[in-house]
C-alpha cells in the first residue's frame, strides 16, 4: 500500500524527531536553584510537526527529481510566469509604472516610521547587490562582506568626526576605502578555493570586528560613535521628518544607480567573465581569462557596494559601534541573496524587502528570524538553488528550418 | 620556566580538544569534500545535552564519577543523532549539487541549530558542574597542572588511537578509507557510499561531544554560541595541520592550541581570536595543503 508505506516513513521520522530533540526542547533545568522543568506540550507539538513537514519534505524531493529528470531528458519546462510578465510589454509597462508611483508617494502616505524602515531594507537591496556580484555572479562565497560595509560606516564615522567631512563628500570616500580593502585583503586569498575562500573571508570580517573592538585610540571601542550628521542638502536645515523623507529619496537613488550599473556589468565583458569563471574555473582560464584579475575585480565591485552602503548606513543610524558588523550581518546579507536568486538583480531586490520587512512587520516572530534565515538557507539549497527569481541561463534560441540562414534571437535575462 | 610549562600544559589542553573537534571536520573533508560549518554546533549540543543530564542527576544526588560517565554516553549519542539526521537534512540531497549549494546550506544548518537551542534553552551562560574529581596522586604537582586537563589529554590520546585502530584495522575504516580516494570506485567494489559517510559524520560527532563535555566541565560555563568559536579554531588546526588527514588535524591542533597559550600567555589576550584567524590566513597563502597534507592537481 502506497498511502500506509508513506504514513509509517512520516511516524518514524516524526518518533526520531521526538526523540532528538528531547532534552534540549522538553527539560530545562535552573541550575542555580536546581529545579527542572518538563515542558511535554512541546514534544507533543514536535512530534505533529516533524509528521506533516516530513510529508512535505518527501513530495518535494520527489518533485525535484522528477524536474531533474525531465531535465536530463532535454525537455524545458514551460516558461514560468514572472518571466512571461517580464517578457510582454503589455504587462510590465503598466506594473512598472505602478511601482514608480508607489515607490515615490510611499514616504507621504506612510508614517515616519515605515520609512525609516524601508531605508533599512534599501540599504539592504544596495549591500545584496553588491554580494550579488560576488557570489551570484563570480561564485566566490564571501562571508566577511561585513567587514567592508564596516569600512565604510566607520570611514563617515572617523573623517566626520576629525575633520567636519560631510557625508556627500564621505559617500566615494568610503566606496573607494571599500574598494581598496576589496582589493587588499582579496589579493593574498583569491588564490584559494572556495570553500577555503569563505573561512577566510570570515576571519577577516571577524579580524576587522575585533580590531574594531579593541583598538580604542581609533575607533573608540564597543561604546562607537555617536552624533553621525545625516546627509546635507546644500546646508539647509531639516526636521527629522524632512531628513528621513530626503534620505529616503537619496536611497532610492543611489539603489537605483546600483541596479542600472549591475545591470551593465552583467551584460559586459568582465560579467560574462565572471559568469564564466563560477561555471568552470579551468575551463574559463583555457578560453584565456585572467582568474586572479577577473576575481579581484568581482571581489572589489561588492566591497565597493558595501562601502558605500557602509556610509549611508552610519549616516541612517547617526550611530554605530562594532556590534552591527557581526558575522550575522553578513550571512543575513547572504540570505538575502540566496532567497531572491543568486545572479538575478530582480530576485536580490525582492529577497531584500522580503526578509528585511516581514520580520519587521510580524514583530511577534521576530526573536525567530535568525532561525528561520537558517531554516531558509537549507531550504532553498535543497529544492530551489536558483533562489525564487532564478536567473536563467543566457541561451539563442534559433528559428526557423533554413540552416543556411538561421535568425537567431537574443533572449535577455530577466 | 614553570610559567613557560603551565602555558605548555594549558595549551596542550586546549589543543586536545581543538584535535577531538578537527578531526570531524577532516574526516568529513576527507570524505565528501564538504566544510560541515555546523560541526561546532553538535559540538554545543553535545555540551548541553550532557549539562541537563548531569543537572537532573545531581539533584537526584548521584555520586560525581557515575554522573560524569552517564552525562558523557547520553551527550555522544545525543550528538552522533543530531550529525545523522544532519547529514540526511541538509547534506545528502545535495551530493550532486555544486559545492557553494552545499556550504551555504551548512552554514544555514549552523545558525539554525544555534538559534534552535538559544530559544529552546537560553541566552545566558549556564554554569556547568565540575564533574571531574581532583586525583590524589597529582596533588604535589598541582600548581602546575590540574586533574581535568590530565583528564582530558588522556581521553584524547584515547581517542586517538581507538579511531586510528577503526580507520586502519576494521572493515569500515577500510571502506571510509576507499570512499575518501575514490567515491564512484569505491561504489563499483561494492562499498555502500551512504553508509560509510553517515558513519563517518556519526564518528566525528561522538568525538566532537566528549570535547564538548571534557572542555565545558573543565571551563564551568557553557551557552549556545561556544560552538561557533571553537568549531571555527578546529577548522584551522585542521587546516593548518592539512585537511583530510587525521595525524595532520591532532598535530595541527596541539601546534594551534599551544601557539594561543603562549601568545596570550606573553603578548597579549585581546587579540587571541585574531591571531588563530592570522594563522589561518598565512598558512592559506603560504602552505595551503598544511603541514603534513599532500597537495593534490585539480581535477578536470
Amino acid at each position: 500500500m502506497f498511502a500506509l508505506d508513506e504514513i509509517k516513513k512520516s511516524f518514524l521520522t516524526s518518533i526520531w524527531f521526538m526523540f532528538l530533540t528531547f532534552p534540549i526542547m522538553v527539560i530545562r533545568v535552573n541550575t542555580v536553584e536546581n529545579i527542572v522543568q518538563w515542558r511535554w506540550e512541546r514534544m507533543f507539538l514536535i512530534g505533529i510537526g516533524s509528521f506533516f513537514l516530513s510529508f512535505i519534505w518527501r513530495y518535494l524531493l520527489k518533485r525535484k527529481e522528477r524536474g531533474r529528470k525531465k531535465a536530463d531528458r532535454g525537455e524545458v519546462d514551460r516558461i514560468s510566469w514572472n518571466r512571461r510578465i517580464a517578457r510582454e510589454p503589455r504587462f510590465y509597462i503598466p506594473a512598472l509604472i505602478g511601482v514608480c508611483g508607489f515607490v515615490l508617494a510611499f514616504p507621504f502616505i506612510f508614517s515616519l516610521y515605515q520609512t525609516n524602515i524601508m531605508i533599512t531594507a534599501l540599504i539592504y537591496v544596495i549591500t545584496g547587490l553588491g554580494l550579488n556580484i560576488v557570489v551570484g555572479l563570480a561564485g566566490l562565497l564571501d562571508l566577511g562582506y561585513v567587514a567592508f560595509y564596516a569600512v565604510g560606516a566607520y570611514s563617515y564615522a572617523l573623517l566626520n568626526y576629525h575633520f567636519g567631512l560631510g557625508f556627500w563628500a564621505a559617500l566615494p570616500i568610503g566606496a573607494g576605502l571599500g574598494l581598496i580593502f576589496g582589493v587588499l585583503l582579496g589579493f593574498p586569498v583569491l588564490r584559494l578555493k572556495g570553500d577555503y575562500l569563505a573561512i577566510v573571508t570570515l576571519g577577516f570580517g571577524e579580524i576587522i570586528r575585533l580590531i574594531l573592538e579593541n583598538w580604542n585610540e581609533f575607533s573608540f571601542g564597543p561604546s562607537g560613535i555617536a552624533n553621525i550628521p545625516r546627509p546635507g542638502f546644500f546646508g539647509i536645515e531639516m526636521s527629522l521628518q524632512q531628513a528621513t523623507i530626503y534620505l529616503y529619496f537619496v536611497m532610492i537613488i543611489l539603489a537605483l544607480g546600483t541596479i542600472f550599473v549591475v545591470r551593465r556589468l552583467q551584460d559586459s565583458r568582465i560579467g560574462r567573465a565572471w559568469i564564466a569563471l563560477r561555471e568552470d574555473e579551468v575551463a574559463c582560464q583555457a578560453m584565456g581569462i585572467d582568474k586572479t584579475r577577473t576575481k579581484l575585480s568581482a571581489f572589489a565591485m561588492g566591497a565597493t557596494w558595501a562601502g558605500m552602503a557602509g556610509v549611508v548606513f552610519a549616516a541612517k543610524t547617526t550611530f554605530i559601534n562594532p556590534a552591527s558588523f557581526t558575522l550575522w550581518e553578513s550571512i543575513t546579507i547572504l540570505c538575502v541573496v540566496v532567497l531572491g536568486g543568486m545572479g538575478s538583480v530582480i530576485g536580490v531586490i525582492f529577497g531584500a524587502l522580503t526578509l528585511i520587512l516581514l520580520p519587521e512587520y510580524l514583530r511577534v516572530f521576530s526573536e525567530y528570524r535568525l532561525l528561520v534565515f537558517g531554516a531558509v538557507l537549507v531550504v532553498m539549497m535543497v529544492f530551489r538553488p536558483g533562489g525564487i527569481v532564478s536567473q536563467v541561463r543566457r541561451t539563442y534560441q534559433f528559428k526557423g528550418t533554413a540552416p543556411d540562414k538561421p535568425n537567431a534571437e537574443a533572449v535577455s535575462p530577466g | 620556566m614553570e610559567y613557560f610549562l603551565e602555558l605548555l600544559i594549558g595549551g596542550l589542553t586546549r589543543g586536545s580538544i581543538y584535535a577531538l573537534i578537527a578531526l570531524g571536520y577532516t574526516m568529513v573533508y576527507g570524505i565528501i569534500e564538504l566544510i560541515n560549518f555546523a560541526h561546532g554546533e553538535v559540538y554545543m549540543i553535545g555540551a548541553f545535552t550532557a549539562l541537563i543530564v548531569a543537572s537532573i542527576l545531581s539533584i537526584l544526588g548521584w555520586n560525581e564519577i557515575a554522573i560524569l560517565f552517564i552525562a558523557s554516553v547520553v551527550a555522544v549519542v545525543y550528538s552522533m543523532a543530531y550529525g545523522y539526521t544532519l547529514e540526511k537534512v541538509a547534506y545528502k540531497p545535495l551530493r550532486h549539487a555544486p559545492r557553494l549549494s552545499a556550504l551555504i546550506s551548512a552554514i544555514g544548518m549552523s545558525l539554525f541549530l544555534q538559534n534552535y537551542v538559544l530559544l529552546a534553552q537560553t541566552s545566558d551562560f549556564m554554569p556547568f558542574p565540575s564533574l571531574i574529581p581532583d586525583l590524589k596522586f597529582l596533588e604535589p604537582i598541582a600548581y602546575l597542572v590540574s586533574t581535568p586537563e590530565v583528564v582530558i589529554i588522556v581521553t584524547t590520546t584515547i581517542v586517538m588511537v581507538l579511531l586510528t585502530f577503526l580507520i586502519k584495522f576494521t572493515r569500515v575504516g577500510k571502506a571510509m578509507r576507499a570512499t575518501a580516494q575514490d567515491r564512484e570506485m569505491a561504489m563499483l567494489v561494492g562499498v555502500d557510499v551512504d553508509r560509510v559517510i553517515s558513519i563517518t559524520f556519526i564518528v566525528g560527532s561522538a568525538t566532537a561531544a566528549l570535547g564538548g563535555v571534557l572542555i565545558a566541565s573543565h571551563i564551568g560555563q557553557i551557552n549556545f554560541y561556544i560552538g561557533f568559536i571553537a568549531g571555527i579554531k578546529a577548522f584551522v588546526a585542521a587546516v593548518l595541520g592539512g585537511i583530510g588527514s587525521m595525524p595532520g588535524a591532532v598535530l595541527g591542533s596541539l601546534v594551534l592550541g599551544c601557539a594561543e597559550s603562549f601568545f596570550t600567555g606573553f603578548v597579549s589576550s585581546d587579540y587571541e581570536d585574531v591571531f588563530a584567524f592570522v594563522i589561518l590566513v598565512f598558512i592559506l597563502i603560504f602552505r595551503p595543503a598544511g603541514i603534513l597534507g599532500r597537495s593534490d592537481t585539480q581535477k578536470v
